[in-house]
């Protein structure tokens, strides 16, 4: 223990401090708005700790805004856009992967770089002409041009790295394409379903620019009715504070739990949707 | 392996042995994908070209008028302007992200307690819904009670009107860009350092040399592939960037912060001129591709230069 590498910890440990403390304070002063009664909030300067705790903005987000309706679409949405990209992404991932079909990631490509509004304006256009609009399935479906090539994206990389022999073993012993992928493939890649998974959630879930658009008053998600909120009580903060933190405290759960799965996954492939 | 004897019984149905065993084709497995990619990006796609050459407005009969909709966005006067800002937007939020980023990972790469609850933290403003940390970053930036001019008055600086100023407003914008991106750069980065081997420091620090020394002549150059992914996924996203700008501003203050992707929402969703917002879609996926052949040409030019400049 020489002094110089005492000194090399502390200053380790005070940039580590610097690095960290935005995303701290942030979420810090995030869960401080909303736990404060208007007096606190409006109050200059600033209160970090206030006297009285402000329960009743939860409360209030709860009751008011037919949040739970919200909420149940946003998970309804996510999870239906999340499961079908499962149910066609896994197999495609794998078949792309075993084809050595590289080209076919030009449409994942494209898909990655095309901003979200341009698939707007023309699914927009078929939602009308089907009279789907005012139901959830114009969202369902439009998520999936987020989710989709997500799980593509990262079940290729996956499937390129499990081994061939056993695959080529068991085909040889006379099993099918589909047994093959089912019963060897699928179970080996297990780790890469969860990171395929959980950041098409995530995705799916923080969408918001396909809510404003397709969302009428009954089916919006949590995102668009967060943002729908912000025009109606601008000068109430604790409330709108307690409902973006409601919104986004999943996510961040899940971030914080699955960080190993989240960063494998964003350094293979660096994916994001929308 | 249990699994593969499971499997072997099963399909006894299919062996043909005197036919020459080939290799499956998966195209099955592609199949279910290749319906949903057709429907929902290729037919949009196909569509989006073919709207753009009409007159199309909702409660309108449309009519085809070429490339009209293409010749009148030069003319348009918010569209060249919101090119401007979409320019400014990317690059500030292509280059600090780029620098806060690449330090954040020489950190992450030392061993510490915690690393990796730590790096959870650390990512976590990327990962969280873009419209809530916008709507606490709005209360944040209010001039009288936003807890920003109060920081700065902590350490003298005068108090600032962010985004509700006309010239302030890109840049705060970026800001928030910043604290949220930062992180994407971080992980790619690191990935990066990880890949580094470790003679070149052995030997750097056999040589004596100091550690900035040792950033700017092994780590830099090793992870300039990295730093350069990292830039074009960042340019990619910042020229997108949506949520945060619209939830935030809206364009605002008037059109100051009105991006190509925000004026494009008001032209097809609040006008639903859908004909020319059609045009704007496809000049905007012009232009990033455009800008994302430029990054890889600087990408040439430099490893070109460097060549030349490591054999003189």
């Amino acid at each position: 223990m020489n002094p110089r590498y005492i000194l090399g910890r502390i200053g380790l440990w005070l940039s580590v401090f610097v690095i960290v403390s935005p995303a701290i304070l942030f979420f810090l002063w995030m869960a401080s708005l909303s736990l404060k009664f208007e007096i606190d909030n409006a109050s200059y300067p600033p209160v970090f700790f206030p006297e009285h705790i402000a329960w009743k903005n939860y409360a209030d987000v709860f009751a008011s805004n037919r949040f739970l309706t919200y909420f149940s679409n946003s998970l309804i949405v996510t999870g239906c856009a999340t499961g079908l990209a499962m149910l066609v992404g896994v197999p495609a991932g794998y078949g792309i992967a075993r084809m050595a079909a590289h080209k076919s990631a030009i449409v994942i490509l494209i898909a990655r770089i095309t901003p979200g509004l341009s698939y707007l304006i023309p699914l927009f256009l078929l939602f009308q002409w089907l009279g789907l609009l005012g139901t959830l399935v114009p969202q369902i479906i439009i998520h999936l041009v987020v989710t989709v090539p997500i799980v593509i994206w990262i079940m290729i990389g996956y499937f390129e790295t499990t081994p061939l022999e056993l695959e080529e073993a068991a085909l040889i012993d006379g099993a099918t394409r589909w047994q093959v992928f089912r019963h060897v493939a699928l179970p080996i890649a297990r780790p890469g379903l969860a990171v395929a998974f959980i950041l098409a959630v995530i995705f799916s879930w923080n969408n918001f620019v396909f809510g404003i658009v397709l969302a009428g008053r009954e089916t919006r998600t949590l995102p668009v009715a967060v943002y729908n909120m912000i025009s109606f009580d601008q000068l109430s903060w604790g409330p709108l504070a307690a409902a973006a933190l409601i919104v986004t405290a999943p996510v961040l759960l899940l971030t914080v739990m699955a960080q190993r799965q989240i960063v494998a996954g964003l350094t293979a492939g660096a994916v994001k949707g929308g | 392996m249990s699994v593969v004897t499971q499997a072997s019984p099963a399909a006894a149905d299919n062996a043909a042995p005197a036919r020459e065993w080939r290799p499956p084709s998966y195209w099955p497995f592609v199949i279910p994908a290749l319906v949903v990619v057709l429907a929902v990006i290729i037919f949009p796609w196909v569509f989006t070209i073919w709207m753009s050459l009409q007159e199309w407005k909702v409660g309108s009969p449309t009519v085809f008028v070429g490339l009209a909709n293409y010749l009148r966005l030069p003319t348009d006067p918010r569209f060249v302007e919101a090119v401007g800002h979409t320019l400014s937007y990317t690059a500030l939020s292509v280059l600090l992200p780029l620098v806060f980023g690449t330090l954040a990972a020489v950190v992450f790469h030392q061993k510490f307690a915690a690393r990796g609850f730590l790096r959870g933290i650390f990512i976590m403003p990327m990962m969280a819904t873009p419209v809530a940390i916008a709507l606490v970053w709005t209360m944040m930036f209010h001039p009288q009670l936003g807890v920003l001019n109060y920081l700065l008055s902590l350490v003298g600086l005068p108090a600032q009107l962010w985004v509700f100023n006309p010239a302030t407003v890109i840049p705060s914008l970026v800001l928030v860009e910043t604290w949220q991106w930062t992180p994407l750069v971080m992980l790619i980065v690191l990935g990066g350092l990880a890949a580094i081997p470790n003679e070149p420091y052995e030997s750097a620090q056999i040589d004596g040399a100091n550690f900035w020394q040792v950033f700017r002549f092994i780590t830099l150059p090793l992870i300039m592939p990295f730093l350069f992914i990292a830039g074009m996924i960042r340019m990619i996203d910042a020229v997108k960037s949506f949520d945060i700008i619209f939830a935030i501003t809206q364009g605002g203050p008037g059109s100051a912060s009105e991006t190509i992707n925000v004026y494009l929402y008001s032209v097809a969703f609040v006008y639903y001129d859908l004909g020319y917002g059609s045009a704007i879609a496809v000049v905007f996926f012009l232009l990033i591709v455009a800008l994302a052949a430029l990054l890889l040409y600087l990408r040439k030019r430099l490893l070109w230069t460097s060549q030349l400049g490591s054999e003189a």
